[in-house]
């Protein structure tokens, strides 16, 4: 093995990394918790006086209408998510195993498109596709049936398909490595002994793929949690507060009502919420090991 | 025999309906770009043009966005490379007290959404006069970036055999030496996979360079772009001439990422023989 090296030695090697995260990473989290028990505000008097009120920026969140139904937006969000990207991804990754192999690659591309592209252009294609008289209501139209205002009358779907659209390559990549482990042999004999498909979904594939679901899912929830540009671009939020995340609430209080201190308190929430699945996360991720 | 037959045509013929549909608001781009008269539905284009392209390429202020992008990518990859590089090597390597526990930190952290952190970020920014600037948006970027970055190069690590290492050791080799010989010919792969990772992301973030930056000139395309969407007056044709042109170098990079990847693991044998 190695020479003796001394711990002050090896501790160098992650200096950059460790100075780089606690200026940028912990540097903020601590402040995010402190800003949110003060007045921060970003123009205006309480600009240049920073002044500690204890819990009223807490007191205020629980009483605000408003701060409730992004909670619930983020919910159904991430909920519709989840579980789109789960059956997308799962669907998908399953088929392909029985697919033709160029069918397997073409549409395998297909999907990873919407994950590598940039969320603007995502964004943009959907809107667009979701537009008054955008392909959707186009198509709609072709087969007879009128098509809706679909940013307008079902905005939460909108985005909820926007995002499942771009992150089911993601799950479908989790998944086709999953179902590699299951094992091939008890599948067969599955086969022989009548085993329908459901059946040997539930007996066979599920408990060898069951960790994956867990981290695949704790992963779609974080980062739908933290999702802002997607939404903020297809309909701000709107219309009237239908698709206001708490990303969302959170960019409009601390930048557009110049409530920083507000604007933090509510990210509070999301952090919570992420840190707590973040510790499901690396336990299901240190299982998997 | 007839009856699987009969399950993979309808398992093909699902997936193609399936890839068509995701296929479709991606569809519109791509015809709307090179048409004269592009509009917000998908249709065939009217002829066949390169003045949509031709128009955004010749815009200043388009130039500058894509040179930003590149700028903030670049400088996203290459700081991230350094740390996570340096550190994935010596987690790899070394025995260390608390090694277990600064991991599962790391992957803890990779897990945290960073946008949370964003309005902290900005009131820290303006104290330390970093607001409003390209580095900044690049060192707050790499941090979020990190923790991801750092456990993939850790496990790449893992993967260059040791003995390999022990052999140039013998071989009266130091320390860097064997960094620069051995270690890092052998994780250009999965240097390059870590890379392009953290460009791909930095290329797409939107929501940091659009709240931390004032200065349109700073813009990067994504932000460009934002511009160009909430404008009431929309040329559908440059505004896909546009997204096509911002999209192509990732999905291009990602391609090329995919090829790296392969490579690494035939380089895997390198120690037989």
């Amino acid at each position: 093995m190695h020479k003796q090296i001394s711990f002050g030695k090896k501790v160098i090697y992650l200096i950059p990394s460790v100075v780089l995260l606690l200026i940028f990473f912990v540097g903020p989290v601590v402040l995010s918790l402190y800003f949110s028990f003060t007045n921060m505000a970003l123009t205006g008097s309480n600009a240049s006086s920073l002044r500690f009120i204890g819990l009223e920026n807490y007191k205020h969140m629980i009483s605000d209408p408003t701060v409730k139904k992004a909670i619930i937006n983020t919910l159904v969000f991430m909920v519709g998510s989840v579980a789109g990207q789960t059956l997308l991804g799962f669907g998908f990754a399953y088929m392909m195993r029985s697919c033709h192999k160029k069918v397997r690659k073409v549409v395998g591309s297909i999907i990873m498109i919407g994950w590598i592209m940039p969320e603007m252009v995502a964004a943009f294609c959907m809107s667009s596709l979701f537009h008054d008289s955008g392909t959707l209501n186009m198509i709609l139209e072709g087969l007879g049936i009128s098509g809706v205002s679909w940013l307008y009358t079902f905005p939460m779907a909108a985005v909820i398909i926007a995002n499942v659209w771009r992150g089911t390559a993601f799950s479908m990549l989790a998944y086709q490595a999953a179902l590699d482990d299951v094992p091939s042999d008890i599948e067969e004999s599955s086969k022989l002994d009548g085993a329908n498909l459901a059946k040997k979904i539930y007996y066979i594939i599920l408990p060898t793929i069951k960790n994956t679901i867990m981290t695949n899912t704790m992963l779609i929830t974080l980062m739908t949690l933290g999702s802002f540009g997607l939404i903020w671009i297809m309909t701000g939020g709107g219309p009237s507060g239908k698709t206001q995340t708490l990303p969302i609430l959170m960019y409009i209080k601390a930048f557009k009502n110049s409530q920083l201190g507000y604007g933090v308190a509510i990210s509070i929430i999301s952090l919570v919420v992420g840190v707590i699945f973040g510790v499901f996360y690396i336990k299901a991720a240190g299982k998997e090991d | 025999m007839k009856r699987k037959r009969k399950l993979a045509l309808i398992v093909n013929t699902v997936m193609i309906i399936m890839a068509v549909m995701w296929l479709l608001p991606m569809l519109w781009m791509f015809m709307a770009s090179v048409d004269p008269s592009a509009n917000v539905f998908t249709k065939l284009p009217s002829g066949i043009t390169m003045q949509n392209f031709a128009s955004v390429l010749k815009s200043h202020t388009n130039q500058m966005s894509f040179l930003n992008s590149l700028f903030l990518s670049f400088g996203v990859a290459i700081l991230v490379i350094i740390c996570s590089g340096l550190a994935g090597y010596a987690l790899s390597r070394y025995e260390m007290k608390y090694k277990k526990s600064f991991l599962m930190t790391v992957l803890f952290m990779s897990s945290l959404p960073g946008t949370v952190l964003i309005v902290p970020v900005y009131r820290m920014f303006v104290t330390l006069k970093l607001n409003d600037s390209l580095g900044g948006i690049i060192l707050f970027m790499a941090a979020t970036t990190l923790p991801y970055s750092l456990w993939m190069m850790k496990n790449f690590m893992d993967s260059v055999p040791l003995y390999l290492e022990e052999a140039a050791s013998v071989d009266g080799a130091g320390t860097w030496q064997r960094i620069r010989r051995i270690v890092v010919p052998l994780m250009i792969p999965g240097t390059f996979c870590v890379a392009i990772q953290a460009f791909i992301g930095a290329w797409g973030n939107f929501m940091v360079p659009f709240i931390l930056l004032k200065s349109a000139g700073k813009y990067p395309a994504a932000v460009t772009m934002y511009q160009y969407i909430g404008m009431w007056d929309i040329s559908y044709g440059e505004l896909t001439a546009f997204s096509i042109l911002y999209a192509v170098p990732v999905l291009f990079l990602y391609v090329l990422g995919q090829n790296y990847m392969s490579k690494g693991f035939s380089m895997s044998g390198a120690g037989k023989g």
